[in-house]
């Protein structure tokens, strides 16, 4: 086996590309993997907007709906309760909901498309759990100025009659409020925002 | 030498076996030439089932969603074409018939289709569409010759036109059998319109068999084309390190 | 950057000083025979089919649903739900087939060119161990679409166990942990096929390449390269198989690869040889298919089993097919390797054994329906010809292995002398 007359630049570059070529067929082999960790179409179908009526919902009760496998929470709020809510803004973390937990047609004083109604997901936004629906204004043992809204037992965060996120408190970020979007006026859909394709 | 004779052999056995495949005990089965390809046909297919079909047999592995996707129509269509009311567009294509009535009227629970293209293949499917036969004897008038003593009336006679069998003059201590089905009276399609018809019906179900049949001919297509440039790669560097090794 | 690589490579030296010799040992300076053909392509192409049937095999785990209730329908759930779900299904069931097809090749060569002869014995009985787990392997892989010849396939090979005198009953029961193949059975296939087996397989290819490389390649002449070193202990004919073999080992993965994507976007099923027809019906324990059969490459061993009317002998011959491969380094007392130099019985015993085996295969797949009519017309008994006919392949078969003994224990064999040096057809 003679070693002399190795052309050691054209083996370098056959080797190299041969190298970049099955370099990217395993690339692209690999994409089919990683794809296949997608929800299924079965998942997206399951994944569906959901359409609630509200037709029986009266001022300041709640109606819980199951979208994407989370509650989602829909208030009907009183005028009282709307009223508390410029009043609260020195006492939260994100007043102006800066971070983006909703979109932005919910990004105004009431988080919401109309105001009387509140469409959130009733998920904590410190680890996880399901918080209490504590609409009544008046003093609680959690909260002595209490004005309504939403409060956790696992680790006592606090949210305002919006969603909003209380100083203090372990949760970070206000209530997510979920694409949504006015159907008629007896029905929200679930998921899709207004002008949106499902 | 030897190597030589071990793989003309092999090619030989290979050949038989291939030229075997797909070759049938019973019925001659006619060629669907199924043509997946053809979204056209795939549609008219998919109209034709909808129409004669999901009455009784479902296709509980395919989605309204998904009939939409790969037939390029829209959602709406498909649901107000192809669903029953109140079938959401993620729902898999179910039939309304309850199949304990099923077997009451027919005898039999019609069976899901989902895989019949799979189980039976094209050129069944498409032969036994175009095989249905009158026969008095039978509980719903109709026999098959594909499938004899079929629980499933003909839904298409209407388009077909009803056949009649030929029976062969029966020897004594044997029964007589079908030589050949001829039509009794013409259908609304005529015979060449009624095969493009069943075969559309069955494209739609050879497709319904397998989905991903759409693009997975398209793919490879690419794939053995990169294949075949790492190969030629391949081959000149082990040609390049090999030159040297006497 | 290489720079960054030495330094890794020092530091773990200096706490793992076996590593990099290692290394070299069974690449750099694994010194193999130049004159490698053809036939040595199919070991290292085996290892990539093992690779993709372990990562296409994970995958698919992450999706199915192993339960009588719920198998059938998780694998249509990949096959049409799962993003790319198709592509990794057919990606394993045709990794499946080419497994079988390419050791059988693997074998062959072994076969032909007296890989198993002394000093490599041991490799030959690592590879016989694989085989029996890789069709065990094959064969539970099979059972867990539940597909009607899922289940029927099932009750069929293991009422073969039943055969056993005394304990077979129970023993047919305990395996299936119910009275039929059902939800119990499938679930402990699921276990075999995913996790134990692999692993069994896995150690015993690794002890597969460690007896190998402990004696060396043997080569298409039979010569022992160790045997003419040079100065610095180097065999005269021996290559480093880095680079030389990975070189050409990748042009030979290129070439398979090819094929195996024909196969797959092009005809997944084969034509109904991957996947059976059959298999796309849920089981179903009160319709049985038309022709139980196994999947092509299991034909072989199956016809072997049907060909002898009583299932007891049936079940015997079928294992003794097997178990006599075992004993094949002891069976040839002769001392030539290769085919290339040994005597022309031997050429005609080992055509004829291999003509044998696919006829058993033809016969195991249902041809006989086809072609014995085609042969002897219509009205032939097609069952009593294909009886007859399977045991004269029979004597062929466990033929080979006696003759095998004689020809080669008792001097009848006239070799042609084996040359020193490899030849190569540079």
């Amino acid at each position: 086996m003679a070693n002399e007359g190795v052309d050691h630049g054209r083996r370098r570059f056959l080797t190299a590309t041969t190298a970049v070529v099955g370099g990217a067929g395993v690339v692209a082999v690999a994409v089919p993997f990683i794809k296949s960790w997608e929800p299924s179409a079965r998942a997206k179908n399951a994944g569906a907007p959901v359409l609630a009526d509200i037709s029986k919902v009266e001022p300041g009760q709640r109606l819980s709906v199951l979208w994407r496998g989370q509650p989602v929470w829909i208030v009907n709020r009183t005028p009282a309760l709307l009223a508390t809510l410029p009043q609260l803004d020195s006492r939260l973390r994100d007043p102006k909901s800066e971070l983006e937990q909703q979109p932005k047609y919910a990004q105004n004083e009431t988080r919401s498309i109309k105001p009387e109604w509140l469409v959130v997901v009733g998920i904590c936004t410190h680890l996880g759990c399901s918080p209490e629906f504590v609409p009544e204004i008046k003093p609680e043992p959690f909260d002595p100025d209490w004005k309504g809204g939403f409060f956790c037992p696992c680790h006592k965060s606090r949210y305002d009659i919006a969603g909003r996120v209380f100083q203090g408190v372990p949760a970070p970020m206000n209530l997510v409020v979920p694409p949504y979007q006015f159907v008629s006026d007896k029905q929200i859909l679930i998921g899709v925002g207004p002008g949106e394709k499902a | 030498m030897l190597k030589n004779m071990i793989i003309k052999s092999l090619v030989i056995a290979a050949a038989l076996f291939a030229g075997t495949a797909g070759a049938e005990e019973g019925a001659a089965l006619e060629n669907a030439q199924s043509r997946v390809g053809n979204i056209a046909s795939v549609q008219s297919g998919a109209r034709l089932y909808f129409n004669y079909c999901s009455g009784c047999h479902s296709l509980k592995y395919v989605s309204y969603s998904q009939l939409a996707d790969d037939l390029h129509l829209s959602r709406d269509d498909v649901l107000r074409n192809f669903a029953f009311s109140g079938a959401k567009i993620g729902d898999q294509v179910l039939t309304n018939m309850p199949g304990d009535n099923a077997k009451a009227w027919f005898g039999n629970t019609p069976p899901d289709l989902s895989l019949e293209a799979r189980a039976k293949g094209p050129d069944w499917i498409y032969t036994y569409l175009k095989s249905f036969y009158l026969d008095p004897s039978r509980p719903t008038g109709w026999n098959n010759t594909v499938f004899p003593s079929v629980a499933m009336p003909n839904v298409l006679w209407e388009l077909q036109g009803p056949q009649r069998a030929v029976m062969s003059t029966a020897k004594p201590g044997e029964e007589s059998h079908v030589v050949r089905l001829e039509p009794a009276s013409p259908g609304k399609l005529s015979a060449g319109q009624f095969d493009e018809a069943a075969r559309d019906l069955t494209t739609f179900l050879d497709y319904a068999g397998e989905p991903a049949k759409l693009k997975r001919e398209a793919m490879g297509v690419w794939v053995v084309l990169y294949l075949a440039l790492f190969t030629f790669l391949a081959w000149l560097l082990k040609h390049e390190y090999w030159k040297d090794v006497h | 950057m290489a720079n960054v690589f030495t330094r890794i490579g020092d530091w773990v030296t200096e706490r793992a000083p076996g590593m990099m010799p290692a290394y070299r040992k069974h690449m750099t300076e694994y010194y193999a025979p130049k004159n490698f053909n053809f036939w040595y392509y199919f070991g290292s192409l085996a290892l990539l089919v093992l690779v993709n049937q372990i990562v296409t095999g994970i995958f698919l785990t992450m999706f199915y649903k192993p339960g009588a209730a719920t198998a059938f329908d998780s694998v249509e759930y990949i096959m049409r739900d799962v993003d790319w779900g198709w592509l990794i299904r057919y990606m394993h069931s045709t990794g499946a087939s080419m497994f079988f097809l390419v050791v059988y090749l693997h074998m062959f060569r072994g076969l032909m060119y007296g890989s198993y002869k002394k000093p490599r014995e041991l490799v030959w009985l690592l590879g016989m161990l694989i085989f029996l787990t890789l069709m065990a392997e094959g064969f539970m892989g099979y059972v867990l679409p539940w597909g009607n010849m899922s289940f029927w396939g099932a009750k069929v090979i293991i009422s073969l166990f039943g055969a056993i005198p005394w304990i077979g009953d129970t023993l047919v029961q305990w395996i299936m942990g119910d009275y039929n193949p059902a939800d119990a059975t499938l679930n402990r296939f699921f276990a075999l096929h995913v996790i134990a087996l692999p692993l069994v397989l896995l150690l015993l290819v690794v002890l597969h390449i460690a007896a190998l490389h402990e004696v060396g390649s043997s080569n298409p002449d039979g010569v022992e390269i160790k045997k003419k070193k040079d100065a610095s202990g180097v065999p005269l004919d021996g290559i480093r198989f880095h680079p030389y073999y990975t070189v050409k080992d990748l042009f030979g993965v290129g070439f398979f690869l090819i094929l195996c994507a024909f196969i797959i976007f092009f005809q997944p099923t084969l034509g109904g040889w991957f996947l059976e027809p059959d298999n796309f019906i849920p089981a179903n324990s009160l319709v049985t298919p038309a022709e139980i059969k196994p999947v092509w490459y299991f034909t072989p061993f199956y016809a072997i089993l049907r060909v002898i009317p009583s299932k007891g002998l049936g079940v015997l011959a079928m294992f003794a097919s097997i178990i006599l491969l075992f004993l094949v380094p002891w069976l040839d007392r002769g001392a030539v390797k290769s085919i290339r130099y040994r005597g022309r019985g031997y050429k005609i015993a080992l055509g004829l054994f291999t003509v044998t085996f696919l006829l058993f295969g033809a016969i195991g797949a249902g041809k006989s329906g086809e072609w014995i009519p085609a042969i002897f017309g219509a009205n032939a008994d097609v069952s009593g010809i294909e009886m007859h006919f399977g045991w004269f392949l029979l004597a062929i078969y466990f033929g080979f292995f006696a003759f095998l003994y004689v020809y080669t224990a008792f001097g009848y064999e006239k070799t042609k002398p084996v040359p020193d040096r490899v030849t190569t057809h540079a």
